[in-house]
């Protein structure tokens, strides 16, 4: 059930935010201070995911083998390759420090 | 009239490429419990690739439904700016102008904001082309990513809990072009570690919005 309240709901949200663009006079937005926030907002939550999801295991800090493909993720980003190899480097790395622990 | 090439040709490779991470979406909702069907409707429906997989990764580190709903929400308002952008330029009304919003996304407006030099009616051509294109692809690869981590099981033994934390990176890398965009993403990592054993599992990743109003409160 919690799976579909947040089907529904992130879907009902994102298509609102999208419509409320087209639809509301283009002043409501123009406040300089709300663009700022507004442009930092995914830097913020897009890093915090990456630490929530990689180095947390429900409240604890947890460093495991996900901390291995994080690292491989980092190095491949450092030497310029595109997404896909980004994210199974990361998943291969992890996999591989899995099984041998 | 003919359609403008080098748009068409630009559009079609940034959809393309996009959509490609549709694979990434589609195995982490699956890797957080989500089934194959709503995976896809996330796509079809939510259509906004951060959101998406904010929404599935906060589910995924145990945070509750209205955790995952804010943080997606949260990442879904830069497409109101986007919007805001686009009405005027599309200029359209009616059923036209649903389409043109569920197609509201980052790349349909950075394509068609790119096109400025080719003109307006280049400038449309490449926010509806790339906005549908990724559309297709960004659903047929979330499909298959479903699937292919649906029939792979215990996520853990092929990576795919490691996958889902390098996808986001991968996610943020590109947007941290400044010093200032570094630290901002260094603190909010933080920010998120340091609140972890006090708040309940999703909602540091939340308040990380702080972060960003902190950091935005006054120019720089």
């Amino acid at each position: 059930m919690t799976m579909w309240i947040v089907v529904v709901a992130t879907s009902v949200a994102a298509f609102a935010l999208k419509l409320a663009g087209h639809l509301v006079p283009q002043r409501w937005f123009a406040n300089a201070r709300l663009q700022r926030i507004n442009a930092l907002v995914p830097v913020a939550l897009l890093s915090a995911l990456v630490v929530a999801q990689g180095l947390v295991t429900k409240t604890h800090v947890v460093l495991d083998h996900r901390l291995a493909g994080l690292a491989a993720a980092l190095a491949a980003l450092f030497a310029r390759a595109p997404f896909p190899v980004v994210v199974v480097a990361a998943a291969l790395t992890s996999a591989v420090v899995y099984h041998v622990h | 009239m003919p359609l403008p090439r080098p748009t068409v040709r630009d559009a079609l490779s940034v959809s393309l490429t996009v959509g490609v991470y549709g694979v990434a979406f589609g195995a982490a909702s699956v890797a957080a419990g989500f089934s194959v069907l709503q995976t896809c409707l996330f796509s079809l429906f939510t259509f906004t690739g951060a959101s998406q997989f904010a929404a599935v990764g906060v589910v995924g580190a145990g945070g509750v439904a209205a955790s995952a709903v804010a943080a997606a929400t949260l990442l879904g308002t830069r497409n109101t700016l986007y919007g805001i952008q686009m009405a005027p330029l599309l200029g359209v009304r009616g059923p036209r102008r649903v389409g043109a919003a569920h197609l509201t996304i980052d790349e349909s407006t950075g394509v068609a904001l790119a096109q400025v030099r080719r003109g307006t009616r280049a400038m449309r051509v490449g926010f509806w082309v790339t906005g549908t294109g990724v559309f297709v692809f960004w659903n047929l690869f979330t499909l298959a990513g479903a699937l292919g981590a649906h029939a792979m099981g215990d996520p853990a033994s092929w990576g795919l809990d490691a996958a889902v934390p390098a996808a986001f990176l991968g996610l943020v890398w590109p947007r941290l072009d400044t010093g200032f965009l570094r630290v901002v993403a260094a603190s909010s990592m933080a920010f998120a570690l340091i609140l972890t054993p006090w708040l309940p599992a999703g909602l540091p990743i939340i308040a990380t919005t702080l972060v960003a109003v902190g950091f935005g409160w006054s120019e720089r």
